[in-house]
């Protein structure tokens, strides 16, 4: 070791939540000015670390040092006064206060008289965001920012109170290239300030890009640590799922038949109009920035939102659904793009929730048959490798990938014709991932057609037979995955290329 | 079938699984039960005369109008809404209901009118909280205002007296020693229990009120469901104003005044969530008869008006911190926090 101690050390910390060991004696230190990434699938135990870091719950046992001195962490205040900030992928702002009053909160400047100092606070506000190089307004309301926008207020709150350990527990899942790229340049700035940084993160090549040691969990335990040029990604996943995993994406070549989905000029607010068709057996991805139009594009299909023009057909019937009740009658199912947010419900057990859009098949005059039910639930449970005896635990108590399998179930137990999957796999584990695609691999076997929305290209070109890439509402490009790259869908996405596309039809 | 999948798959579906004592879970099955039994075992020893069984049909009886407010009462907040137009649906069912039968309507037509008025009016705060998307508080706070007003203006502000009112039995009669109220109250909560745990509307109910956003993609017409179940919170109330009329052989338009409150009071005291998503009928039953017992025991006590109000006021909020303390991790450290197999996130 040497001479200076770790900014940061972790020495055995165990932690158990009833009969799970969530934490089994596990280590990690972090350099002061290092980006240390810390990997693992869900339920590794990276976020019970974190917790215990930021004070909202405490070790078993084992020790923390910072500078090499033991500390005890008993709240996220005592957290905050050793320096440790963490950025959650929840962001903790208040959407209808400004910026200036979200970096100030709970440490407001007052005048003389005692009532709020506006003018101190906007300056303070101004010179906190400064020292990220950030130009955004002090005055605007928090919720009139960007996702992107409002994760630079929190890392500004944290650089302005000095933190010398700052966390990200996922911080691009929800950003668009642009403020990724802007979120790894302020990364680089603290770096270089002496800052700490925590790095927790599902993608690899970001990792890469930013990271200079990795540490892997498993199953609550350590793994092994080391810096990027020791290991290389197939080892990282190697060591998440502890055994070798053959490539991701593969799957044996789809012999697509004949349209379901066609789709003409639709439309809505800020979208459209859209071309598109997917056949029986294909896959069909739509590729693009955030905010590209692909959700919308899904939520129309679905008739979650009002369209203002097109026509869509399945299987040659015309679709107009004024609601999702009257587009899963039509034959179609979608995964919503946040499955805590409108994909389930959390409180409810698992059987409930993907029994919800299939009650009609086991009701006789409005009541429910219950064996039924939950035999068939069951039988998609055990197709999708969920554990059975979860049928009746709420859903917030499983791990994100298979939440996302449970939303996932729902449709199969609906036995959809169409499938719109937004987003299946953000925030999911490595070994849930390759399931969800070894289903969606199936499901197309099985004669579905499957639109697929990912912002994770190297998926959204793995797992498809064709692409879609969407720009500003409208569908710019159409390319044949095999046939592509990471490197050109960006090129239409951002608008670098004209539209066009390497299947020789003009989307 | 991929041997690869199988791998990953059966750690998990293999992972030891023993379940530790669940107090929050044994709280929501049975706790208010037994806070239910200990007053009742407290009043028998204490209040003259509490367990004799004609004050316990009394009991029953007292009750019966809230507990019929609260079934109603309950279906509303499972979805995450509130009505507080009930207490008025209330008086305006009874006075048309009595009217109607004074007018020369049959008695079971009559007791049918006063249902169907607290429907329609039901129908009212549905629609508008729905279909124009008001929060539900100010909808019914509107109603609620609103109706009482019909109810004054259609009987002028008098009592209408009808001593020969044709329905008077569902209000005071008796069936094998059973008062009427108790077996319509019975017969109200069959219902509605059937339809929240058999059947797919209930489903719907609580998957509107668990997350009304995820209900909408599920394919649930959540607009139809919000309207509904204020129809049936009114239809609840006009039954239960028909009964208060019945019970008073009058129609008076300052019936049930305050009575929304009393409901809500039963609904929370017997577990539901007011956030919606989360509760049982059966609570609201145990949580009604919670309230008439200890009102009744109270006045058996000669414990004087004011400090029944007192007394009521404190139970109500020392049954809401019990059920808000029991989710707090630490508090009962053993249970909770994450099931066995599934370390939090």
């Amino acid at each position: 070791m040497s001479i200076r101690p770790p900014l940061l050390a972790v020495e055995d910390v165990s932690r158990r939540f009833g009969a799970t060991l969530a934490l089994n004696k596990v280590r990690f230190d972090l350099r002061a000015g290092e980006v240390h990434a810390l990997m693992g699938e869900n339920g590794a135990g990276k976020s019970t670390l974190m917790k215990i870091l930021a004070g909202n719950i405490q070790r078993d046992s084992g020790r923390i040092l910072i500078d090499g001195r033991e500390v005890e962490i008993r709240s996220p205040i005592e957290a905050a006064a050793h320096g440790i900030a963490i950025i959650h992928q929840e962001l903790n702002t208040v959407r209808d206060m400004t910026v200036a009053e979200n970096l100030a909160l709970g440490r407001e400047p007052r005048t003389r008289f005692g009532t709020l100092d506006r003018r101190r606070m906007d300056e303070q506000a101004r010179e906190k965001l400064a020292r990220i190089h950030s130009t955004i307004d002090p005055r605007r309301p928090l919720g009139s920012l960007s996702v992107g926008m409002q994760q630079m207020v929190e890392i500004a709150r944290a650089v302005g109170e000095n933190a010398r350990v700052l966390v990200l527990d996922e911080p691009t899942a929800a950003l668009s290239r642009a403020e990724a790229q802007e979120l790894y340049r302020i990364i680089g700035q603290m770096r270089s300030a002496g800052v700490g940084l925590i790095y927790i993160s599902h993608r690899m090549e970001e990792v890469w890009q930013l990271a200079d040691r990795v540490t892997v969990f498993r199953d609550g335990g350590y793994v092994g640590t080391g810096t990027l040029a020791q290991i290389s990604p197939p080892d990282v996943v190697r060591m998440m799922v502890g055994r070798p995993v053959a490539d991701l994406y593969h799957h044996d070549k789809r012999d697509p038949g004949a349209t379901v989905l066609e789709v003409e000029g639709l439309a809505g607010t800020g979208v459209g109009p859209v071309n598109l068709s997917v056949r029986a057996g294909e896959v069909v991805c739509m590729a693009g920035l955030i905010g590209s139009g692909r959700t919308e594009v899904g939520r129309l299909l679905f008739g979650a939102d009002p369209r203002t023009a097109g026509s869509v057909r399945i299987g040659g019937r015309p679709s107009r659904p004024a609601d999702p009740f009257e587009a899963i009658a039509d034959g179609i199912g979608m995964v919503p793009e946040n499955r805590k947010e409108q994909g389930l419900f959390l409180d409810h057990s698992v059987e409930d929730n993907i029994a919800i859009s299939s009650l009609d098949r086991f009701v006789a005059a409005g009541v429910v048959n219950r064996t039924e039910r939950r035999d068939a639930v069951l039988t998609q449970m055990k197709r999708l490798s969920l554990r059975l005896n979860a049928l009746s635990l709420p859903v917030k108590a499983l791990s994100g990938g298979n939440q996302q399998k449970a939303a996932l179930a729902r449709w199969l137990l609906r036995d959809s014709r169409v499938l719109i999957l937004d987003e299946p796999t953000r925030g999911v584990d490595i070994g849930a991932k390759r399931e969800i695609y070894e289903e969606i691999d199936q499901l197309a076997r099985a004669g579905k057609a499957i639109l697929v929305i990912s912002s994770d290209l190297p998926e959204a070109i793995g797992i498809s037979d064709r692409l879609l890439v969407m720009r500003e509402g409208k569908i710019v490009s159409e390319l044949v995955s095999e046939k592509t790259s990471e490197e050109e869908v960006m090129l239409y996405a951002t608008g670098t290329a004209a539209p066009g596309g390497n299947t020789g039809v003009q989307p | 079938m991929n041997t690869a999948r199988d791998e990953i798959a059966q750690p998990k579906a293999a992972a030891p699984e023993r379940v530790p004592f669940d107090f929050a879970k044994w709280w929501d099955r049975v706790g208010i039960l037994m806070v239910l039994l200990a007053l009742v075992i407290l009043m028998s020893a204490i209040a003259p005369n509490f367990n004799r069984v004609d004050n316990l049909l009394n009991i029953a009886r007292s009750i019966s109008v809230n507990a019929i407010l609260a079934a109603g009462m309950t279906i509303v907040i499972l979805t995450g809404g509130i009505d507080l137009s009930v207490g008025s649906i209330i008086a305006v069912s009874g006075v048309v209901s009595v009217i109607a039968a004074m007018a020369g309507v049959p008695a079971p037509a009559a007791i049918c009118i006063g249902l169907a008025v607290g429907a329609a009016c039901g129908l009212i705060n549905g629609a508008l909280t729905a279909y124009l998307s008001l929060a539900p508080f100010i909808v019914t706070l509107g109603t609620m205002t609103f109706l009482r007003g019909l109810a004054y203006t259609i009987t002028e502000g008098q009592p209408i007296v009808s001593s020969s009112l044709n329905f008077k039995d569902i209000g005071n009669g008796y069936l094998r020693g059973i008062p009427m109220p108790v077996i319509v109250m019975a017969v109200v909560y069959l219902i509605v229990w059937f339809i929240l745990e058999r059947t797919r509307y209930g489903r719907h109910v609580y998957a509107v009120g668990g997350n009304a956003e995820a209900a909408k993609l599920a394919g649930v017409r959540v607009k139809r469901v919000v309207t509904s179940v204020y129809i049936l919170a009114g239809a609840c109330a006009g039954l239960a104003g028909v009964i208060f009329a019945a019970r008073v052989i009058s129609a008076q338009p300052t019936a049930g005044t305050g009575y929304e409150l009393d409901a809500i009071a039963a609904v929370v005291l017997g577990g539901t969530s007011l956030a919606g998503g989360r509760g049982r009928i059966l609570g609201t039953l145990i949580g009604s008869v919670i309230l008439g017992v200890l009102g009744t025991g109270l006045i058996l006590l000669n414990v004087p008006f004011f400090t029944q109000l007192l007394i009521k006021g404190v139970v109500i909020i020392l049954a809401v911190a019990i059920d808000s303390l029991k989710q707090r991790p630490g508090l009962f450290r053993f249970r909770r926090n994450a099931p066995p197999g599934m370390p939090g996130q």
